[in-house]
């Protein structure tokens, strides 16, 4: 019988509104805190584009993503990990996210996908 | 363990170099679809800092459908059967596209 | 083991519900249990009861039905993603009033918590991405 709870985590690794992939792995991350799973969340690579504050998703007629990613917080999900070289590599400082945020470097990375049960890529 | 799965050339994403930085000690790799392409030998170098314990796999019905031939013999050939148990050797199953 | 799969690109415009079709295959050949097979985002175009490939390629849709059919496969098309997209069963067709539905019938539109329930469920989730 397996076992109750299995902790997930959610890859990210696309910028925001050119492709769904976004919107398509936030929705799969309410979901699964409303099944109470253990959850985490990584940003990667592009990934990390979608933590930049101030969208305003309107101008193109879609839904603003960062309203969803602050609900993030109203429904526990506080496990936000970002990689630091992809902020880097891209000039964001990590003081420019507004979000609750965990740096973690190639090792961190590497860890935190070890200690997962299912890990669901976007 | 993990093996993770990589179904993009290195040009069309960043899908092996993210996969790359990701693995841990005997976790394995597996190159399907597009991915296979990786395996040929001029992509030899992107491999080379991975552990010793990290196993490579590619599909080969990928690769024969892609007509590569002589390729970097450190990837283990398997089929779709062998896929299905690496999947089940490992603990989890990452997808990198 | 018991497997789940999820499958988020198109038939044909990536390999991966062909891709996804095939380790299937092998999965129940080998003696494993597929709990759930999830088609999200573009993945939902496998569910498409319209498809008509060439008579000399493929019908993927029509293969995972077939599939489907002979081992009581649990076939979940998301359903956010599927109207959206234009995958409508019956009921979806009559609630927005559409002129036709093309859900294959050996598919189900179903919310995503189906795709949670089978990440707990199942010993191995494996994406096939677009």
């Amino acid at each position: 019988m397996s076992d109750s709870k299995k902790s997930f985590l959610i890859i990210n690794r696309k910028a925001p509104y050119g492709s769904s992939a976004a919107r398509d792995a936030l929705d799969v991350a309410l979901t699964i805190s409303v099944f109470e799973q253990p959850l985490s969340l990584l940003f990667l690579d592009d990934g990390v584009l979608q933590l930049l504050p101030e969208h305003n998703a309107a101008a193109i007629g879609q839904k603003n993503l960062s309203a969803n990613l602050a609900m993030l917080e109203m429904y526990d999900i506080d496990q936000l990990y970002v990689c630091s070289r992809a902020l880097e590599q891209r000039g964001i400082r990590p003081s420019d996210i507004k979000l609750n945020i965990t740096l973690l470097d190639q090792n961190g990375i590497a860890t935190l996908i070890k200690q997962q049960d299912q890990v669901l890529s976007f | 363990m993990t093996l993770h799965l990589i179904n993009k050339t290195p040009s069309e994403s960043s899908a092996l170099s993210d996969s790359l930085s990701a693995v841990s000690e005997g976790d394995a790799l597996l190159l399907i679809e597009n991915g296979v392409y990786a395996a040929l030998p001029g992509y030899a170098a992107l491999f080379t800092r991975l552990p010793g314990s990290v196993q490579c796999y590619l599909l080969e019905n990928d690769a024969q459908a892609r007509g590569l031939k002589d390729l970097n013999q450190e990837f283990r050939q398997i089929d779709y059967d062998g896929f299905v148990e690496l999947s089940c050797r490992y603990s989890k199953v990452v997808s990198w596209f | 083991m018991i497997f789940s799969i999820v499958i988020t690109g198109a038939p044909y415009s990536s390999q991966a519900s062909a891709s996804a079709l095939q380790f299937s295959k092998s999965v129940l050949k080998l003696g494993h249990r597929i709990h759930r097979v999830f088609f999200y985002a573009d993945g939902v175009h496998s569910g498409s009861a319209l498809a008509t490939p060439p008579q000399d390629e493929r019908n993927i849709p029509a293969e995972w039905a077939e599939l489907a059919r002979e081992h009581e496969l649990d076939l979940v098309v998301c359903i956010a993603a599927a109207v959206r997209r234009g995958v409508l069963d019956e009921n979806e067709a009559r609630r927005y009033e559409k002129n036709g539905h093309n859900l294959s019938p050996d598919f189900n539109l179903s919310g995503l918590g189906q795709l949670v329930e089978a990440g707990i469920l199942s010993d191995r989730v494996v994406t096939f991405g677009a």
